[in-house]
């Protein structure tokens, strides 16, 4: 009989399925992916914010104007088109777009409501320069050009907090993804520690087996199996209940509440990262148990 | 077929259990294994059936160095050697067809064949009508021949039996016995360890006889009768 034809223990000669650590196994599997997807999640809309951050201020500089004492709309207007003549005519400046009242409203609309539409609240008139140059000289151009006419005018090119910001999200995302490798690592040592139990409750009968002639092999393959098919299960409610959070999570918050946090969507490439997760953990069990059955066997005779 | 050379064995730190054993078994004989408690006769079947390394030495079987094979060739050694270990190690959670039938399933063998063998080996030794009995209720001298049926249903070219008769009655031990005569006749080299002196007289075989980790008569040193093998008894070995 040739070793390729040797075949794998059945789940009857080595029942692992009724011991009572493999019991959890498959429930603390659940809690990794659970915290992996959350992770994946998170990373993934800390970099959408900081892409939709960097992408939507890069190359513009804002110019604020504070409004007068009972400034009227077309006095606001005009000034705000005189000094927008003031910085058309800079090199590197692209173009220079006043926005309106009721755009400016409606950015303070999630933190004021419907006050935010009041005519009688005072609101800075807000002028979007964009330009194609490196931001601080330009900025400081500005602020010469229109230091006689506006001195009160705010010139933000937006690179002291973005900067900032940016720097945040991708520590946050750093770290997010380190808890990925913490959870993977926790995934390990939770499977040796139910095979190794595992290898200690069925001890007599693997050495049976051992002396009967098994190869090394066909014992781990009972083991590992098990082990996937525990982590693939654990993987599967992990994944489930992470979905569940989100989808609960969008039902719950308001509009209102959504319109404060930055949008997030899962697009194509996460959703297969979620996806894998349960395979991943499946894959990792597997591992993990094969790796510690053959380093136990290994010190048999 | 099964060569020592200067074979040493001692657990850990401890020792030495086996000192210095040299033997010769020609393939298709028949020993026995004789000697006091703790002479070291289930250390050097361990060694044979390559459950121990020896701690210096060298062991050959079935014409192969053991030391040199990898893993996987001392698990296909292991499939040609049946053992009948001393406290029977029965799987518990498997029936007693089941538990017959583990050697042939690991080496992979269809369940129709399997099926027959099993049967009719299970028929032989008596317990056709158990064999989907839990081990655990049987009489120990079932549970015996079933460890024994196990053992010799791989048709293995080595035999290693510890105390083999020690739970059965004189009936069924005489018909294990007649069933090893029978493979002994077939070319299954066995090495027999048991106290019982007065079987190994009525069987005439070589004996092999250990005593403090050494042995004491060597194959071909065989003498009439066991005068000097059981100093001051002829019926069984001081427990």
């Amino acid at each position: 009989m040739s070793d390729t034809e040797l075949t794998q223990l059945s789940r009857r000669d080595l029942p692992l399925a009724g011991d009572a650590s493999a019991r959890f196994l498959p429930w603390l599997i659940a809690f990794m992916v659970f915290l992996a997807a959350l992770a994946l999640v998170g990373a993934d809309a800390l970099r959408q914010t900081a892409a939709r951050w960097n992408g939507g201020l890069s190359g513009q500089i804002t110019v604020q104007l504070p409004p007068l004492v009972r400034e009227d709309a077309p006095t606001a207007a005009s000034r705000a088109e005189q000094a927008a003549a003031l910085l058309r005519d800079l090199p590197a400046v692209r173009s220079v777009e006043t926005l309106e009242r009721a755009e400016a409203a409606a950015l303070l609309e999630p933190w004021l409501g419907a006050a935010a539409n009041d005519a009688a609240l005072p609101l800075p008139t807000l002028i979007t320069v964009r330009h194609s140059g490196d931001p601080a000289p330009l900025a400081a151009e500005m602020r010469q050009r229109l230091q006689n006419e506006f001195p009160d005018a705010e010139v933000d090119d937006h690179q002291a907090w973005i900067g900032g910001l940016l720097n945040l999200t991708r520590g946050l995302e750093i770290l997010a993804l380190f808890l990925l490798l913490l959870v993977g690592a926790a995934a390990v040592v939770t499977v040796v520690f139910v095979t190794r139990t595992g290898l200690a409750v069925h001890r007599p009968v693997i050495e049976l087996l051992h002396l009967m002639g098994a190869r090394d092999v066909q014992i781990a393959g009972r083991f590992q199996t098990h082990a996937l098919w525990l982590g693939l299960k654990g993987g599967l409610l992990g994944l489930a209940v992470a979905a569940l959070c989100y989808g609960a999570l969008q039902w719950a918050v308001s509009p209102t509440t959504l319109a404060l946090l930055p949008a997030f969507e899962i697009g194509p490439v996460l959703l297969v990262l979620l996806a894998l997760l349960p395979l991943l953990a499946a894959g990792i069990a597997w591992l993990t148990a094969r790796v510690t059955v053959l380093r136990t066997l290994g010190r048999m005779p | 077929m099964v060569r020592f050379e200067d074979v040493t064995l001692r657990y850990g730190q401890g020792p030495e259990i086996l000192t210095g054993l040299s033997l010769h078994l020609e393939p298709g004989s028949f020993h026995c294994l004789v000697g006091p408690s703790g002479a070291g006769k289930s250390s050097l079947l361990k060694l044979l059936y390559l459950g121990q390394k020896p701690s210096a030495g060298r062991i050959s079987l079935f014409g192969r160095d053991v030391s040199r094979l990898s893993r996987d060739g001392r698990a296909r050694l292991r499939r040609q050697i049946g053992v009948v270990f001393q406290e029977f190690r029965l799987i518990s959670h498997l029936s007693v067809f089941d538990n017959v039938a583990l050697p042939l399933r690991l080496a992979g063998e269809r369940e129709s064949s399997l099926r027959t063998k099993v049967e009719e080996l299970l028929s032989w030794v008596g317990l056709a009508d158990h064999l989907r009995a839990a081990p655990e209720t049987l009489s120990g001298g079932q549970q015996q021949r079933v460890a024994i049926a196990r053992a010799l249903v791989g048709r293995p070219n080595l035999l290693v039996a510890d105390e083999p008769t020690g739970s059965v009655d004189d009936r069924i031990g005489q018909r294990l016995m007649h069933l090893f005569q029978e493979l002994h006749r077939n070319g299954t080299t066995i090495v027999l360890a048991t106290h019982n002196l007065a079987m190994v007289e009525r069987l005439g075989h070589p004996v092999l006889r250990l005593e403090d980790g050494q042995i004491a008569g060597q194959p071909g040193e065989e003498r009439e009768g066991l005068g000097p093998l059981s100093p001051g008894s002829r019926g069984h070995w001081p427990a």
